[in-house]
């Protein structure tokens, strides 16, 4: 039996790989699009400056952690910027919001292969391998794992707990009232988005060493991204995870049956199956139960 | 009927094509369309069959940028996935016109290809529309179904990947694909080069044409209602989820004629009609030309790939991506709607100027 059991924790591998990258490539997305409103097509954009800054900073001398806080860094500052100049006319806007950051995204993409051609040499996977049986798993990979529950229980504390998260929230749900009772709703609007833009610019540092760096990076992380959003359900925080057990489940199953494409097409067949089904989310659909429930006591 | 004998011929023409829900119905409107497309027709006498030939495909993008600009601009459906249609369309095509030969492969494969887009397009919006997807959601599928075919016939690169005669060809995308062309057996007219470009343009115009009376239809006035406000609409007793199936398949259909003509411009197709770049870019002409313009979309996107083509270096889409932002930034409904404000704030002041002799109750503009 020792072969089956290898091949279990092989899924169980799989399973937290695509859990970490799911989530983490939806966390900037998910604070962005599910709280504020705007469909940033340029999340993609948002996670390739992190890696870049990171992987220059990286080669320019700086120890792999520091690298990383200066990718996130980097990405904050650009979102920061975007959101002064741009992004601020566009709430309430939904569609037009997907259009022109759909134009920055073009930029962005174009300006780094400008600046830096078709690639730059990757960092070095940190951490070596865990070895089970005539296997080997990435431990640096398994780490993300745990670096996106950590991500997530520190989100769910900042946005329930913290007198910010409930300004934050006031301003999201409902900014006239916010407003007249004292909260500050522009400066909320801009460190929501600075806060999407350091998750986005965290996913692309702690991908930077495991990913080929190349200008078109971002679009790779942007679809699951946009699955998620859209699965997980109006409530980001607790849809966020859910979506990404559930896509994650799909997509290690999957990959580890018929490979890296046939995972791919089940995920996105999953999603559009779930978008059918359940056009408010995994969220959406526990908020009816809940209400159900609530009904019958 | 005697009403309408006093009324001048070119009114009578243009009424089907004149209507509250079109930007541009004045005499000054119809005049430039009729010289635009004089221009069109000319750039091949004028430039060579050569300069037609590789022209030609700003003409089939325009068609697909008019099949976005329908659904989005009329009914209020942002779909990612009119390049989804277009790209069935070609395969379908290329499929049955490698396998059968002569002209008969070739007029079948025309057939073929619409259909097979259009019936894509029915069972997709089906699944869409009556399953309650709405608003943003939809444009979410349509971008991802686009990218799952875009995944899908990126792997199609091995040998068992060939229906009959056609190899799909992986990244390579599909090869060998015959002209355009219409007949029975070996007595047919093949349309290649210039005639190519006029066969584009005639689909164009006619697009143009059929549309501008569809959306001035009744049809219309409820797509546009369906667009404005759905529920209010579905209270006035219309089935809002049938139009905009019936739209959204319409506009697939569209959609699929491009894909033809594209295939059989440059004999060949590839998944990276599917990718996210090509996706996008009928929404970037119908943003930039006015989404509810179907002549701005069409100008947009002529002048856009002109542009891209001309700017052949690095920084085409730099540029194209910033005149993106700036346009939606400061004319959010695209550039058509402001010419038009211009050109009435013109006639009025011009009006006003001569206002001893007060003009008659013409409309000037819509």
């Amino acid at each position: 039996m020792p072969v089956d059991s290898y091949e279990l924790l092989n899924l169980a591998f799989q399973f937290l790989d695509s859990f970490a990258f799911i989530v983490l490539a939806t966390v900037g997305l998910a604070i962005i699009f599910g709280m504020m409103g705007i469909i940033n097509l340029a999340h993609g954009e948002f996670i390739l400056v992190g890696a870049y800054a990171t992987t220059l900073s990286f080669h320019a001398g700086l120890p792999l952690p520091l690298a990383m806080l200066a990718g996130v860094v980097a990405t904050t500052v650009f979102g920061v910027i975007l959101e002064r100049t741009i992004i601020r006319w566009l709430y309430g806007r939904l569609l037009d919001s997907m259009v022109v950051t759909f134009g920055i995204s073009l930029v962005v993409v174009q300006l780094v292969r400008i600046q830096w051609g078709n690639s730059l040499p990757q960092i070095g996977t940190p951490l070596g391998g865990i070895s089970y049986g005539n296997y080997s798993y990435s431990a640096y990979r398994v780490l993300l794992a745990g670096v996106a529950i950590v991500v997530l229980a520190a989100l769910y504390v900042l946005f329930t707990k913290t007198d910010f998260g409930v300004r934050a929230r006031a301003t999201m749900q409902d900014e006239e009232t916010a407003r007249s009772m004292g909260v500050d709703t522009d400066r909320m609007y801009l460190s929501t988005f600075a806060i999407g833009s350091a998750l986005a610019g965290l996913t692309g540092a702690l991908y930077a060493p495991a990913t080929p760096m190349s200008p078109d990076l971002g679009a790779s992380f942007l679809v699951e991204a946009f699955v998620a959003v859209v699965v997980g359900g109006p409530s980001v925080l607790l849809g966020t995870p859910l979506a990404g057990g559930l896509l994650g489940l799909v997509d290690a199953a999957f990959t580890n049956v018929g490979g890296q494409f046939i995972g791919t097409v089940a995920l996105l067949l999953t999603a559009i199956v779930a978008i059918r089904l359940l056009p408010d989310g995994i969220t959406g659909l526990l908020e009816d139960i809940r209400e159900k429930r609530r009904e019958t006591e | 009927m005697s009403a309408d004998t006093d009324r001048p011929l070119r009114k009578r023409i243009r009424a089907p094509f004149d209507g509250p829900n079109t930007i541009g119905n004045s005499d000054g409107f119809w005049l430039s369309v009729a010289l635009g497309v004089l221009l069109l027709a000319l750039y091949p006498l004028l430039f060579g069959s050569y300069a037609a030939e590789s022209s030609s495909v700003f003409l089939v993008y325009a068609l697909l940028g008019v099949s976005l600009t329908f659904i989005w601009g009329f009914c209020g459906i942002l779909s990612f996935g009119q390049v989804a249609f277009f790209g069935v369309a070609g395969y379908t095509f290329g499929i049955v016109s490698i396998n059968v030969s002569s002209y008969t492969g070739v007029t079948l494969g025309i057939v073929s290809g619409v259909a097979v887009a259009t019936l894509f397009a029915a069972g997709l919006g089906y699944f869409m529309f009556y399953g309650g997807v709405r608003d943003v959601y939809v444009t979410i599928i349509t971008l991802v179904v686009a990218l799952v075919l875009n995944t899908f016939m990126g792997q199609t690169a091995g040998s068992e990947w060939a229906i009959g005669e056609a190899a799909l060809g992986g990244f390579n995308g599909m090869v060998g694909v015959p002209n355009l062309a219409i007949g029975v057996g070996e007595t047919g007219v093949e349309f290649d080069g210039a005639m190519h470009y006029y066969v584009a343009l005639a689909a164009l115009v006619g697009t143009f044409l059929g549309l501008r009376a569809l959306v001035n239809s009744q049809f219309g006035y409820a797509m546009v209602a369906t667009r404005e406000d759905e529920t209010r609409t579905e209270m006035f007793g219309y089935n809002t989820t049938f139009i905009k199936f019936l739209t959204f398949t319409i506009g697939g259909a569209l959609a699929g004629l491009s894909g033809v003509l594209f295939v059989t411009w440059g004999n060949y197709i590839d998944p990276s009609e599917f990718a996210i770049t090509a996706a996008s870019m009928p929404v970037i002409w119908a943003s930039i030309g006015g989404r509810e313009s179907i002549a701005g979309t069409i100008a947009a996107a002529i002048a856009i790939q002109w542009i891209e083509l001309q700017l052949t270096g690095e920084w085409a889409l730099v540029i194209v991506g910033s005149l993106l932002v700036f346009v939606i930034l400061v004319m959010p409904d695209g550039v058509a709607p402001q010419v038009r404000d211009l050109v009435v704030f013109l006639t009025e002041r011009r009006r006003e100027r001569s206002s001893e002799t007060p003009a008659a109750a013409e409309e000037v503009s819509d």
